[in-house]
């Protein structure tokens, strides 16, 4: 139980996505002008980086150290090139999917999908995955790597939807010409990044 | 190496015929005449029609038969084009602009506002944010400007907003986000209009605004029509009963009531005769 929980405040708040590690950062700039627009982006973050987590793992886990193809090594030099294409094509899978079967869903989640589809966000949430749960047991790692996701998901969607709202409110600041828009919000972002060093140490 | 090769070339085909199996198994149809349509809006995605943008309104005339004419940027010539798609008659549609209801350059200032220069920001704040002595007046910080999405409205030196018809397309934008409702849309045939807003009693009104409404009624019992009154100490113009002669614009005092019917005039015939050339 601790260990799960430790996953999950760990990804949130100490080892976040954006604010500590700094991936994902363009939608962190691109898709922050609104809280509602934020909101749906970090849904669809969410959503991808679990599926994306649980289908990596899987892949690595059941054919690149599969007992008869361990020999080759494929995992020493072939996991991220084939992440790729494996979150790709089934992000796009999903999308058809979701098309046809939830079009009200698609309509709140389905923009936003294919700007994530292997963001490095997303990619850095299959490589820790690989480095934290590949020596575990199948069922294991693949709950581990569920987990994962989530939290990360969510600590992405706390950062943006804060970074949001900051926004919103620097819309009416009196700023320098020179500060409007992108620079003032990369000083802001910093000073969240700061602000959430102060979790450093506590895990 | 070649293990690397077999082993993308296989993990690609699964997922690529995954991919074309789906696609073809969770087929969406769509409407060809959804994208027609949005391709003869303006695409200025203002909401003026009832619908959250272009796209929505496009899929709503198509799949659900919203009426043709509801695009108001796009008036009569995006009616025109939507009705030749879907095969119905358009009805044209009458241009519609906004007018701003303050005429009052030079109010005199309470005190110099130095927060965010917006109109609402300095609305919200009450008290601290009424620099301006007028309470129902124009602000004169710009924010119709700003949301003009045609860039229709320009700031004048006297702080007031000034409409552009030319460029006008009646969205609505402007009377959106005016914390006090001063742009009104009215059609291009409203050719009478009353400038002011202030709801004061004379006297202070007088007071407040070298051109401010004292609600004298000179006005009211010109009217042959019954159309016009002194409604809380403010002329009101009721356009159902309003023939529109132009005897009040004659009578009032402060000269705030406008006839606009000659440039409005010029400006119609001028379209016509530019869109008689490009139909020629």
């Amino acid at each position: 139980m601790k260990e799960y929980l430790t996953i999950m405040f760990g990804l949130v708040f100490v080892q976040n996505f954006i604010l500590s590690q700094f991936l994902g950062l363009c939608p962190f700039i691109g898709v922050s002008k609104n809280r509602s627009s934020a909101l749906g982006m970090g849904m669809a973050v969410i959503f991808v980086m679990v599926l994306a987590s649980v289908s990596t793992m899987a892949l690595y886990k059941g054919v690149f150290l599969n007992e008869t193809l361990i020999k080759y090594e494929m995992d020493k030099y072939l996991d991220i090139v084939s992440f790729i294409l494996m979150i790709a094509a089934l992000v796009q899978f999903v999308e058809i999917a979701m098309k046809k079967m939830a079009p009200a869903l698609y309509q709140t989640l389905g923009i936003f999908l294919p700007l994530i589809t292997t963001n490095c966000a997303i990619l850095g949430a299959t490589q820790m995955n690989v480095v934290k749960f590949s020596g575990l047991g199948f069922a294991e790692s693949l709950i581990k790597s569920a987990l994962l996701g989530v939290a990360g998901g969510i600590g992405f969607t706390l950062a943006l939807f804060l970074m949001a709202g900051i926004r919103e409110r620097l819309e009416n600041a009196p700023l320098p010409e020179s500060m409007k828009g992108v620079p003032i919000a990369f000083i802001a972002a910093s000073g969240m990044a700061l602000a959430f060093l102060g979790f450093q140490g506590i895990i | 190496m070649t293990v690397a090769i077999i082993a993308m070339a296989v993990l690609g085909a699964v997922l690529g015929l995954i991919l074309a199996y789906a696609s073809k198994k969770f087929h969406v149809e769509t409407d060809p005449r959804v994208d027609q349509v949005l391709e003869a809006l303006p695409g200025a995605n203002c909401g003026a029609c009832g619908y959250p943008g272009c796209s929505a309104y496009a899929e709503a005339v198509v799949l659900k038969g919203a009426p043709i004419n509801m695009c108001i940027p796009g008036a009569t010539g995006s009616a025109m084009a939507i009705g030749k798609i879907m095969g119905v008659e358009a009805t044209a549609t009458e241009p519609r602009f906004a007018m701003v209801s303050c005429n009052g350059d030079g109010v005199a200032q309470r005190f110099e506002y130095q927060g965010v220069k917006t109109c609402n920001a300095a609305s919200v704040m009450g008290l601290a944010g009424a620099f301006q002595n007028c309470p129902y007046g124009c602000l004169g910080l710009g924010s119709c400007a700003k949301a003009c999405p045609f860039g229709a409205i320009r700031m004048g030196e006297d702080n007031l907003p000034y409409v552009d018809e030319n460029l006008c397309t009646g969205c609505g934008k402007c009377a959106e986000v005016c914390p006090r409702k001063l742009p009104k849309v009215g059609p291009e045939s409203r050719v009478i209009f009353v400038r002011c807003n202030n709801k004061d009693r004379g006297a202070l009104a007088n007071k407040t605004c070298n051109h401010a409404c004292i609600g004298c009624g000179k006005c009211e019992r010109e009217c042959p029509f019954d159309a016009i009154h002194v409604i809380n100490n403010l002329a009101v113009i009721d356009y159902d009963k309003c023939k529109l002669c132009g005897k009040c614009v004659n009578v009032c005092p402060k000269n705030l009531i406008i006839n606009v019917r000659a440039e409005r005039k010029a400006r119609k015939t001028a379209r016509e005769e530019k869109a008689a050339e490009e139909t020629a």
